[in-house]
């Protein structure tokens, strides 16, 4: 700006000196103003959008301590339509609450004491995923120690192979699944659910990416000191991988938590679905009930996330380098 | 003696690397076997279902039944839907993102708790959220109170064209999380000099957002973009819980049409239509990395 300035004399080199200290005062000013600005917007829409993220979660929480009655003052007409199918007109308005006028343990009571199909229900989803994350996890670590040691032209195909399959959408992969099941007689048992879920190929291409940045020379090291190659992958790769296999396990339960194609298609008796199929079934009797199951329901997931947020993080960052 | 003793150590060596490579294929052989048997086999055994008329008969009829599918009104009507969703909600779920994560990797407080609070819908089984969104966009719920309030007519969200925009709320609600991590992973990959260089040679915010910073965030947003993809044809599961089995046209997804044919065995059909999108999937893939590749070209890594 200076520059333009059409200038009767030679500045003396004072007051050129002062002149440019101005203006590097004046933009600092101006650019620690305008960055504490830009941080008091950004401040107020991450609150709002936390407050977005959150109060779904927050709300049902603390419905699930209200008791039936009250319940049923707020909400029940909501589900009185939306379970007959026909738009039934209502000139009440439903009530949201935040806080229960009284809190009460009541509806955790029936979960737990009073009504057995829901803890069976539950334990169906615990009894589906926890297989599938054990050994997916125990499958994918060998594979991903065999896609990473001694690469080759195969090797690196059926590993684009397995990323192909792993962007394939559930529509399609569901259906050959489903043939193999009745061909092997699996459908309505829980193998069905078990062992694609075992052989998906998800974990091994994140684990494989994780191993590949191994360091070739630490296995050279290990196997001068003469280990084999067993041991290069229990004593060397695996202890390594910990904590991608920790965040990997991570995103291979909340994926299975939440299935519910799965059960739908390949599980006709409902004896054996997952909670998170059941709850979607809850009749108009038992909303309050309803809340305090889902809420159940989302605490192992929780849990897992307060535990494992950063391998949670990771993981995801993992599966973001696809290409390299 | 020594040259004997060096081609000795030579062979065992080979031996070694012989046997080394023997166990590393022996390590793929589980993983291997399952995705033969569970995904790759049956996948002929769908296309060659695709190109008969019925299982008991077997009469090789080539496109029919693709020919059948396609004119169904059902799947026209499901592939439109699903089109239409896809197209507003995974624009929407990835330039959100981009934003959260513009606004997280700027000095703002309690940068990590806020990144706790994105990234908590992701962990939360859908089952148990859909109870809320009832609730919440019912006809007499909250939403349509709040709607009054400001002089709009009342909407039933779940029965009228308006249930997508119910869907992909939910939809944003759970992916915005997971996506953000991937940008704000890959903006913190970006090279500071890079920057430093660009703010000295005056370049303003928006330019080296625009100039720089997107140049070296192609590769996440095609990779954003994919996984986004694939969420949102898995938005069955969101609409199957809102609404169960009969939603409205609006969110009827190419997942029911499939569900229906379970439900009628009619394989022939569901080959052909999950053939039908595992080529459209590849092409819109194939598409996509081919746009990444020219636009990422001059960025190495």
């Amino acid at each position: 700006m200076a520059k333009l300035r059409r200038q009767t004399r030679p500045l003396t080199k004072e007051e050129s000196l002062e002149r440019w200290q101005a203006a590097v005062k004046k933009k600092a000013t101006h650019r620690k103003r305008v960055s504490l600005i830009r941080m008091l917007i950004f401040t107020t829409v991450a609150v709002f959008f936390a407050f977005l993220f959150l109060m779904p979660i927050f709300l049902t929480i603390t419905n699930s301590f209200m008791s039936a009655s009250e319940i049923s003052a707020n909400y029940g007409q909501v589900f009185a339509t939306s379970d007959s199918g026909g738009r039934v007109f209502i000139s009440e308005r439903v009530n949201l609450k935040f806080i229960p006028d009284m809190v009460s343990f009541s509806q955790y009571e029936t979960f737990l004491l009073r009504s057995p199909d829901y803890l069976i229900k539950f334990w169906n989803s615990v009894i589906l995923v926890v297989p599938i994350v054990v050994f997916q996890l125990a499958i994918a670590s060998l594979a991903a120690y065999g896609f990473t040691r001694y690469q080759g032209r195969i090797k690196e195909m059926i590993f684009f192979l397995y990323i192909i399959l792993m962007l394939m959408p559930y529509q399609v992969t569901l259906v050959p699944n489903y043939l193999v099941s009745e061909f092997l007689n699996l459908l309505d048992t829980r193998w069905a659910i078990w062992l694609p879920g075992i052989a998906s190929p998800f974990a091994v291409f994140l684990l494989t990416k994780y191993m590949r940045k191994i360091p070739t020379s630490l296995m050279e090291a290990g196997q001068i000191d003469g280990a084999g190659e067993w041991q290069l992958f229990w004593r060397i790769a695996l202890p390594l991988c910990k904590g991608a296999i920790g965040s990997v396990a991570i995103l291979v339960f909340i994926d299975y938590w939440n299935m519910v194609e799965q059960p739908l298609i390949l599980i006709s008796d409902s004896l054996y679905h997952p909670l998170s199929v059941f709850l979607s079934k809850i009749n108009e009797a038992e909303i309050g009930l309803a809340f305090a199951v889902a809420t159940i329901y989302m605490i192992p997931p929780i849990l897992v996330f307060l535990y494992g947020e950063d391998y949670l993080v990771e993981g995801i960052t993992y599966q973001g380098g696809i290409k390299g | 003696m020594k040259k004997n003793l060096r081609s000795l150590r030579k062979k065992s060596e080979l031996k070694h690397k012989e046997r080394g490579k023997r166990f590393s294929i022996a390590c793929l052989l589980p993983s291997v076997f399952g995705v033969v048997l569970f995904f790759i086999a049956p996948f002929f055994y769908v296309i060659y279902y695709s190109m008969i008329d019925n299982p008991i008969n077997r009469e090789f009829v080539f496109m029919d039944n693709f020919a059948i599918v396609s004119g169904n009104a059902a799947f026209q009507q499901a592939a439109s839907n699903t089109l239409k969703f896809s197209g507003i909600a995974v624009p929407l779920a990835v330039i959100l993102a981009l934003m959260l994560a513009l606004m997280l990797n700027s000095r703002i407080p309690f940068r990590s708790q806020f990144r706790t609070f994105f990234l908590t819908p992701m962990m939360v089984p859908i089952a148990s959220i859909v109870l809320i969104w009832q609730v919440l966009f019912h006809f007499n719920g909250i939403v349509n109170e709040m709607m009054l309030l400001g002089n709009m007519t009342k909407i039933d969200w779940f029965k009228s064209d308006y249930a997508p925009i119910v869907v992909v709320i939910l939809f944003l609600w759970k992916t915005l999380g997971y996506n953000m991590i991937l940008f704000m992973a890959a903006l913190s990959s970006i090279p500071k000099e890079i920057i430093e260089v660009a703010s000295m040679e005056s370049a303003r915010p928006f330019q080296i957002f625009w100039l720089v910073k997107l140049r070296y965030l192609s590769a996440t947003i095609l990779f954003v973009t994919i996984m986004s993809l694939i969420n949102s044809f898995k938005v069955f599961r969101e609409i199957y819980l809102l609404t169960g089995d009969y939603p409205f046209d609006s969110v009827y997804m190419l997942q029911h049409y499939m569900n229906n044919m379970f439900g009628r065995l009619d394989y022939q059909r569901l080959s052909a239509a999950a053939i039908m999108m595992s080529i459209a999937m590849v092409i819109i893939i194939g598409v996509m990395f081919l746009t990444e590749n020219y636009f990422g070209r001059d960025i190495e890594g």
